[in-house]
């Protein structure tokens, strides 16, 4: 009974310590904090002082109700992007395909959005319609290059760069050309796919700009139900080992090539429905251009996260709020958005030059564990 | 070469400690060479020989203690000085490279030049001197990736020669070595003392210890647990010293009773991933409550038998039979619901994920499960209770079964995959190298278990590059020579000299039929 006691009590202790155990944090927040110092420099080099300029982007990216509602806006779709390369990371795979994977499952919401069907179903229906559409279109971008790997070998990283062309000049095309007339709207002035019905559309929670719609929770959803799977469930349990060890993974009995093709897939599938609740809660039709660089901001974040599908969420509105807030930055003071890029790339090369991030700020840290265990397995040997 | 009467030491260690964070590697440690001797340092795995020398070889400063190279102290900050200083190492693993010749490889490091060039001629003469004057034979135009492990070895001992070493430290020389390879190699380690040379022979295995050594000396937990002259001791002895406590070296191991065939394999060939026909018209059966032993030297198709039966390697042509099963094409899940349990030679690549809990490990094969999972959502506290019980049961040395299976001991790691791979109903056990690396008392327990299982009915299959391992467990043993079996033993019968004769050349010395 009191062993019993003792057993739950440590348990217990041990999940209140694991909960407030900080240290992943630190390496990611010690970045952003150098970045921040660095970009300082650069504005100063300019001859503009750095803590007007950070003012400005600071009120740029929170000043009003609008503005935070508008920082959080531009953030939903990273969440999508990041997850695609989380997930197939976790399974070993560097999925950088986001970028095609959101173009096609974007289109293809914007198809079926605009199917005559689609004006004579209710809400309830038509919208889980429009993003299992943008899902599936996005699976099927990512289950070519997992076939490809598991199959022969094709690296997915060349395979993903090749289908992101793919699916650039194949969007533009189908959504570009006047005669035939493909997915063009001819009435619009711009390259666009036709409105979609409105009876698809995800509703608007804050008029902003841009505007924040439903696709927040959808998003924040989705994170959510992939950390359990990652966490709780066999399929994670085989994901991750596939991840980590392939070789055992196939002496343990688990079908490798299967997780291989199901982990692009899927990870294809995030980034999917991150395009369809952009196509069905922000424009209402599909533009090409609107999902450019948001694939590749998200191997960005994900990096930033660590590969965790909660990190994700956080670590999308922090980008993209920097990105609503610089044009503020540059009309006050005269600071080029590009800084705020610049920033950026520079968050993702200290967390990966993850050293000096620890050396600046003497977080001690997995550096130092790995450093005692070789230590000791020399000492052992 | 100047006669000496008494003897000279050339090595004088005192009072080395060292430490790592957290391990006390060497603790206040003495030792002698003298000149023209041969020492063996014995010891088990993490005893703190590999430390001890490095801190002789210049690779790790010791925190306190000399080291005297002779009769000067010297301090070495690197492994160049020791280099200078006549010291002489062959790592277990050698750092030769393959597609350069034997004597591009000597001169590695220490290029003999004429202007801008190399002067390969030069190399070569000296090279066939070291040939003539210590019978180390090797051609300095060979390819050393064509050589055999015997003959790499020798050129890792001409590179140490080659740059006038007199003290050599030879790191667990003969690991890698068949029978008669070792005889060779203690022939030419006889020779280099014969002629001045000073040698530290490492070594865990009692019997080369007994034949080769003039002084030895036992460390265990990075101290010195004793020294002994090799004309009175015994292997009895020795282990004892080693471990600290008796070991019991025969096996306990009752009378088999074979029962119905649990594997029958026919006709089976296997590639490697060259494209290598490795396994190539392999045949035999294992019986229920029988332990069949393969033996042969690593690399003649262990690997590719073991992964192709157990359904991880494609198999080229043949048949697997699996308790009355056709599992030639089934793949490794469905395997081991038949009743298989799988011991993988190599644990870290297969048998473990390295940053999984011991939890988690514990759990590898039978996540899907219940109690391990419902449906698709794990029971981490079931798997938690499992591991726990497990631990207890096998004796598993760890602080929690919370932490990462890679901060564990070999020895205990090799554990966690023996009491996941025999809990539950296991009909057919393949175990390959179960002891590599480990500690004599790891060996034993290991050993018992497995034949354990054989006397509650299981078939076992055991591969092992370890002749005294095969020799010790198997009720019936065969020889893997080239990808196919050459001979077939009754255990009690075979003797060390038939089946290394047959494991090194594929046939038995005389003419007559190999006895099957």
């Amino acid at each position: 009974m009191n062993d019993r006691l003792d057993k739950g009590l440590s348990g217990f202790i041990r999940k209140i310590r694991e909960a407030w155990d900080l240290q992943p944090l630190l390496v990611p927040l010690g970045a952003i904090l150098l970045s921040f110092i660095v970009g300082g420099v650069l504005i100063a080099m300019i001859g503009v002082n750095p803590f007007e300029a950070y003012w400005a982007l600071l009120r740029g990216m929170f000043g009003s109700w609008d503005r935070v509602a508008g920082s959080i806006a531009r953030s939903v779709p990273f969440m999508g992007s990041a997850l695609a390369l989380a997930f197939a990371f976790r399974a070993g795979l560097f999925n950088i395909g986001a970028e095609g994977q959101l173009l096609v499952g974007g289109i293809t919401a914007a198809w079926v959005g605009t199917l005559t069907f689609m004006y004579h179903t209710p809400s309830v229906i038509a919208i889980p319609i429009i993003l299992i559409a943008g899902a599936v279109g996005g699976y099927v971008w990512g289950w070519i290059p997992g076939v490809l790997r598991a199959r022969t070998g094709a690296h997915e990283v060349i395979t993903t760069i090749m289908l992101n062309s793919i699916a650039l000049f194949g969007v533009r095309w189908l959504v570009n050309s006047r005669d035939p007339q493909i997915l063009r709207d001819l009435t619009a002035s711009v390259p666009r796919t036709k409105a979609i019905s409105p009876t698809a559309v995800l509703p608007t929670i804050v008029d902003s700009q841009p505007n924040l719609h439903m696709g927040l929770f959808v998003m924040i959803a989705v994170c959510i139900v992939v950390a359990f799977v990652l966490r709780r469930t066999t399929f994670g349990f085989e994901t991750i080992t596939v991840g980590t060890n392939p070789n055992a993974a196939l002496y343990a009995g688990i079908n490798v090539n299967r997780i291989i093709i199901l982990a692009m897939a899927l990870s294809g599938a995030f980034a999917g429905i991150a395009a369809a609740s952009e196509v069905s809660g922000t424009n209402q039709f599909f533009q090409p251009g609107t999902f450019a660089f948001i694939g590749f901001d998200g191997i960005a974040i994900a990096l930033l996260a660590r590969a965790n599908p909660i990190a994700i969420i956080p670590a999308s509105l922090l980008w993209g709020s920097l990105l609503a807030g610089a044009p503020l930055m540059q009309l006050e003071a005269g600071v080029s958005i590009d800084v705020v890029r610049i920033i950026q790339s520079m968050v993702l090369l200290f967390v990966a030059a993850d050293a000096i991030v620890r050396y600046v700020f003497h977080i001690r840290g997995e550096a130092g564990h790995q450093m005692e265990s070789v230590a000791t397995e020399e000492a052992e040997s | 070469m100047t006669v000496v009467d008494g003897p000279v030491p050339v090595l004088d260690v005192r009072g080395v400690t060292k430490t790592f964070p957290g391990v006390i590697a060497n603790e206040d440690i003495d030792l002698t060479l003298n000149q023209g001797e041969i020492h063996c340092l014995l010891g088990e795995n993490g005893a703190g020989k590999s430390t001890l020398v490095n801190v002789i070889f210049g690779l790790y400063k010791p925190d306190k203690g000399t080291v005297k190279v002779r009769g000067e102290e010297v301090k070495f900050a690197g492994v160049g000085e020791a280099i200078e200083h006549g010291i002489g190492m062959v790592h277990q693993h050698f750092q030769l490279i393959p597609v350069f010749t034997v004597a591009e490889n000597v001169i590695l490091g220490d290029e003999l030049t004429n202007g801008p060039f190399l002067s390969m001629n030069e190399a070569r003469r000296r090279i066939r001197e070291l040939e003539e004057q210590y019978g180390l034979i090797v051609d300095p135009d060979a390819k050393v990736g064509d050589l055999s492990v015997g003959e790499q070895q020798r050129v890792e001992l001409v590179k140490a020669l080659f740059r006038e070493a007199d003290i050599l430290i030879l790191d667990e020389p003969t690991a890698v070595l068949t029978p008669g390879e070792v005889d060779d190699f203690f022939a030419v380690v006889r020779s280099l003392v014969d002629q001045g040379k000073s040698i530290i022979f490492i070594t865990h295995k009692l019997r080369e210890v007994l034949a080769v050594a003039d002084r030895i000396t036992v460390l265990r937990n990075g101290r010195i647990a004793g020294t002994a002259d090799p004309a009175t001791a015994t292997q009895q002895s020795l282990a004892n010293l080693m471990v600290g406590r008796d070991v019991v070296f025969q096996v306990d191991k009752g009378e088999a009773h074979p029962g119905e065939v649990a594997l029958r394999v026919e006709d089976l060939s296997v590639e490697d991933e060259r494209s290598v026909m490795t396994v190539n018209g392999f045949s035999a059966e294992v019986r229920a409550g029988e332990i069949f032993g393969i033996a042969g030297v690593e690399g003649n198709g262990q690997r590719e038998l073991v992964e192709a039966i157990t359904g991880m390697r494609r198999k080229a042509g043949g048949t697997v039979e699996i308790l009355g099963h056709n599992a030639t094409k089934l793949t490794p899940r469905k395997i081991a619901e038949l009743g298989t349990a799988h011991i993988p030679e190599d644990r870290n690549k297969h048998g473990l994920v390295g940053s999984y809990s011991v939890a988690d490990n514990m759990v590898l094969n039978k996540y899907s499960q219940a109690p391990f999972a419902r449906r698709w959502v794990r029971n981490t506290s079931a798997v938690h209770d499992e591991a726990e019980e497990l631990v207890e049961q096998f004796d598993i040395r760890t602080p929690s079964v919370d932490v990462p299976i890679d901060t564990l001991s070999g020895g205990n790691q090799q554990k966690v995959i023996v009491a996941r791979e025999l809990t539950g109903d296991v009909d057919l056990l393949i175990v390959a190298q179960p002891t590599r690396g480990l500690d004599v008392g790891s060996i034993e327990y290991i050993h018992q278990q497995i034949i354990d299982r054989r006397d509650r009915g299981a078939a076992v299959l055991l591969v092992s590059a370890e002749l005294d391992e095969i020799l010790s467990l198997s009720d019936r043993i065969g020889v893997l020579y080239r990808g196919r079996l050459v001979g077939v033993f009754d255990g009690a019968d075979a003797t060390r000299e038939e089946l290394g004769y047959l494991m090194a050349t594929g046939s038995t010395p005389d003419t007559e039929e190999v006895a099957s």
